[in-house]
């Protein structure tokens, strides 16, 4: 007699061993084929929704390597929540300590960018700042502060990492890549809700940064000048508003 | 109390379709979504389903509350859920006979349980848990399986009443699990459906699966990636002739084809519903 939390142990120890949980009735001749319905069930049905997650992640290692690694990954770090668009934080950080990857340095920062577009897609609606709030913030009024649409996220690596994804998706066109260059992301959700990827220049990257944590326009494009002293903002803040990006700061207050 | 769903035929809504859906507004009882996918902040997600409830009724069908399971329901996912409910206001909600998690962990699978006086008190508890967060009452789907369990004490027919006597839940009949754990078990799913309390009935899913062979006979894999096999519409017209009209989902997940495919399945199941209603009124 097997009470149910002990059954259940068993069983789902049985997923990723070769035991077979007390009490499974069927033709001993069967029961491996029989168990390995949901042994393959619950392997497929996670790998799939990695690679929905890491899609050029995938494309960059493989299908054979990307199944293996989700494998030994989903065995150390399974999802702890039904709602699967929360998991896959922690596979940068596995990519980057996983032996068999070493080769290609830049697959962690791959996929810290593919699980930061998962956030932008998936990102609260907030709505976008009116023109006349732009105009105000632009002309350095102090009551205009601004914040960023909570999709946007700042992303730097040591690697070309925003290049080597662009070069993944679908009508990029190929031409070599130099891995070793270093780029900023800007990642962000534009107001057709598809989720975009910029490169950013270092001045652009402080501008940005800037503007997250004071608000001021102006400000920011000061603390960009730190780099870059001709460095001029209008370019990109139309940029930013074009695509909903700036928010009003008391959207985010509230 | 909602309104029920109307009895009619209804598909699972695939985001891809969005586009084909909304441009041609087809007529269609309901969408059915998995709950767990509209379970993030904002974005395309709630756009879709905000603009497809409005042209829409909808059923909100959850695949991870794990109420099979052994552990406690999880608080933080039934109050998402709540909230999800609170905002779309869905004529049903439903979930599965079967566990998907166990120590915290989620293992995306509907995950088989033995029916024993155990389980079916653990079962109830969980329904009673889930109906009180809720607000409501909601249908509870029968499971396909390819394995039995030899502490089973109840048959699954009986325990599926009695859990609701018990909770006052209703049942979605997936009549392709039907077939598939009868076939996998060898029994006869006629005799099953002849056991089942049709009158508890709120939904009825109907879903394409695979096959394999095994040294006993074939074994049913519910894969969800092709069109309704025919001895699941012969069922599933045998069925209707008992109920009369019922919402009726066809359910098309993996390998999911263009939309126009999905509604001739639909159009498939409407033509069943119809001939139910004339059959019954004459």
């Amino acid at each position: 007699m097997h009470s149910h939390p002990d059954l259940i142990g068993a069983f789902r120890d049985g997923l990723v061993t070769s035991t077979l949980p007390p009490g499974s009735a069927a033709d001993p001749a069967e029961i491996d084929r029989r168990f390995g319905v949901y042994r393959n069930n619950v392997a497929h049905s996670l790998t799939e929704a990695l690679a929905a997650r890491f899609p050029v992640v995938k494309a960059l290692v493989g299908d054979d390597f990307f199944r293996a690694t989700a494998r030994l990954f989903i065995a150390q770090h399974g999802p702890k929540t039904p709602i699967l668009m929360l998991w896959g934080d922690e596979f940068p950080g596995f990519l980057r300590s996983f032996p068999p990857a070493a080769g290609l340095p830049y697959l962690a920062d791959v996929a810290r960018l593919e699980y930061a577009r998962g956030l932008a897609y998936h990102a609260a609606d907030t709505p976008p700042l009116t023109a006349e709030a732009l105009a105000l913030a632009a002309a350095g009024a102090d009551t205009a502060r601004l914040a960023l649409h909570p999709s946007v996220q700042l992303l730097r690596a040591r690697h070309a990492f925003v290049t080597i994804w662009a070069a993944h998706q679908p009508g990029a066109a190929t031409s070599e890549i130099d891995p070793s260059q270093e780029e900023i992301a800007l990642v962000l959700r534009n107001r057709h809700l598809d989720v975009e990827v910029w490169r950013m220049t270092r001045a652009e990257s402080l501008f940005i940064a800037s503007l997250v944590k004071t608000g001021h326009l102006l400000g920011a494009a000061g603390a960009a000048r730190v780099v870059d002293p001709r460095f001029d903002p209008t370019h990109l803040i139309l940029r930013l508003s074009a695509a909903g990006a700036l928010i009003s700061r008391e959207t985010t207050d509230v | 109390m909602p309104s029920p769903l109307p009895a009619a035929a209804g598909l699972g809504f695939k985001p891809e379709h969005f586009a084909a859906i909304h441009q041609t507004r087809p007529t269609l009882g309901f969408f059915e979504v998995h709950a767990e996918n509209y379970m993030g902040d904002g974005g395309r997600p709630h756009a879709q389903l905000t603009a497809l409830r409005a042209d829409y009724a909808l059923s909100l069908h959850g695949v991870g509350l794990s109420i099979g399971g052994s552990d406690p329901l999880d608080r933080d996912h039934l109050a998402r859920l709540r909230r999800l409910i609170d905002r779309y206001q869905p004529e049903s909600f439903s979930e599965h006979l079967a566990w998907s998690s166990h120590g915290g962990e989620f293992l995306y699978d509907l995950l088989p349980l033995p029916y024993t006086d155990e389980t079916l008190g653990i079962v109830c508890a969980h329904i009673d848990e889930v109906q009180q967060a809720l607000g409501r009452r909601i249908l509870l789907e029968n499971p396909s399986t390819y394995l039995q369990f030899a502490q089973s004490t109840w048959a699954e027919t009986d325990f599926l009443r009695e859990i609701a006597r018990r909770t006052g839940c209703g049942l979605l009949l997936d009549v392709n699990n039907v077939f598939v754990a009868c076939t996998n078990r060898r029994e006869d799913p006629r005799a099953w459906l002849a056991d089942f309390p049709l009158h508890l009935v709120g939904e009825i899913h109907l879903g394409g699966h695979d096959a394999e062979t095994l040294p006993t006979g074939p074994l049913l894999i519910d894969a969800h990636g092709s069109p309704v096999a025919d001895p699941v519409w012969a069922l599933f017209a045998e069925v209707l002739d008992r109920t009369g009209p019922l919402p009726v989902l066809i359910e098309w997940d993996n390998d999911v084809p263009e939309f126009p495919v999905l509604l001739a399945e639909a159009r498939a199941a409407q033509s069943f519903i119809n001939r139910s209603g004339h059959a019954l009124a004459s």
